[in-house]
């Protein structure tokens, strides 16, 4: 049960985000430029970069939504998903997301343990400043994300379905546009 | 030296900022709201919170400038640093002590936050918004923390430099950057 009156009927983090929408907004606007903006890294591998970190945090709401998106974005490849959860370094994924995985998966823990030779190992295997800079805000984000879903005692549903088809909803429509269906709910009753 | 091309002489988070803008301003707003916008808890007490998160996880740049912060809502530099050594001894009150327990769990795993903790902090007159914002400021600072650490961003230990951002921050809130253009190296 959660632990303030969050809005009945909601799950995870759109329970939270209705209860204060003023919040909802920005923390929605920060993952659609980080998930769907424009950038060199794929939806997928952003994605999959999302579902690592709050995997790693085990938060079942997060790992499971974002590892339905990431799925959705990578032509329905659920096994994929669930190697990267699992071990990355036996996935069948580019050198260069292994190599931001392993810094996602430090600033995870604490961003201090990023050391000079994860980065130099990223960019060997071509990744860019920006990717860096984004794999590092991603993983910092969902030690947020996760925090927050958890930290309230949001009801995270078991129902693997219930994430395949909203996964595939917000990997079509984006994250604000689909915000609006719960925080439109909140605002016209 | 930080870990990718951030422009030179912006310290701490202002460096993420001014380099990559497009998430800067999510970012920015947050803070906003969360710390700066009228609300139940006060501004100082919210600062506290900040502080008291980014202490625990070592951030020198976010526990110096929300510190900071924290100092010039409150007219009193001590209070920080009492929270900062021990919460449980500081002159602050029985409700902000038991939002910052609940705060120093979700800063290490939002799944500690016990039906107890939030009881005492709901005895002590704590609100769910209250509560709402204190679990969230918590996880928005483990964010803020791992953005400013995990870039190696420079985190000049000069306490003047902390002391005017933490005026600006008090007096103007989140939304212009409180810092413009390059520090000279002190």
């Amino acid at each position: 049960m959660p632990h303030i009156a969050l809005p009945p009927g909601l799950s995870g983090i759109r329970s939270a985000m209705a209860f204060r929408p003023e919040t909802a907004r920005p923390l929605n606007a920060l993952v659609e430029v980080l998930l769907t903006g424009p950038g060199t890294l794929t939806l997928g591998e952003r994605e999959l970069i999302a579902t690592y970190v709050s995997s790693r945090n085990c938060t079942h709401y997060c790992h499971s939504i974002h590892g339905a998106i990431a799925a959705a974005h990578l032509g329905g490849d659920e096994a994929l998903v669930k190697q990267v959860k699992t071990d990355f370094t036996q996935a069948a994924i580019s050198p260069k997301l292994k190599a931001l995985l392993t810094i996602a998966g430090k600033v995870q823990q604490d961003g201090k343990l990023v050391t000079t030779a994860d980065v130099e190992a990223a960019r060997k295997l071509g990744a860019t400043d920006l990717e860096i800079h984004d794999t590092v805000l991603i993983a910092a984000a969902f030690c947020m994300y996760n925090r927050y879903v958890d930290g309230l005692g949001t009801e995270q549903p078991d129902d693997e379905a219930l994430y395949r088809e909203r996964g595939r909803r917000v990997a079509r429509d984006g994250y604000v546009a689909v915000s609006e269906e719960y925080l439109g709910t909140l605002a016209t009753r | 030296m930080p870990h990718i091309n951030l422009p030179e002489g912006f310290p701490g988070i202002s460096a993420g900022f001014t380099y990559r803008p497009e998430t800067a301003k999510p970012m920015r707003e947050l803070a906003h709201i969360l710390l700066y916008e009228p609300n139940s808890l006060t501004s100082g007490e919210r600062e506290l919170i900040a502080t008291y998160v980014s202490l625990r996880n070592d951030c020198h740049f976010c526990q110096s400038s929300h510190g900071a912060a924290a100092a010039c809502h409150l007219g009193d530099a001590s209070v920080v640093e009492k929270v900062k050594t021990d919460f449980l001894t500081a002159p602050v009150s029985d409700k902000l002590k038991a939002l910052l327990a609940i705060a120093g769990k979700v800063q290490q795993d939002g799944k500690l936050v016990t039906p107890a903790d939030v009881d005492a902090a709901r005895k002590q007159g704590a609100t769910d918004l209250e509560i709402h914002d204190t679990v969230l400021i918590a996880a928005a600072f483990c964010m803020y923390n791992r953005y400013v650490d995990g870039l190696g961003t420079w985190q000049p230990r000069d306490p003047e430099m902390y002391a005017q951002m933490g005026r600006h921050l008090a007096q103007e809130g989140y939304r212009a950057p409180s810092i413009r253009q390059p520090v000279g190296a002190v």
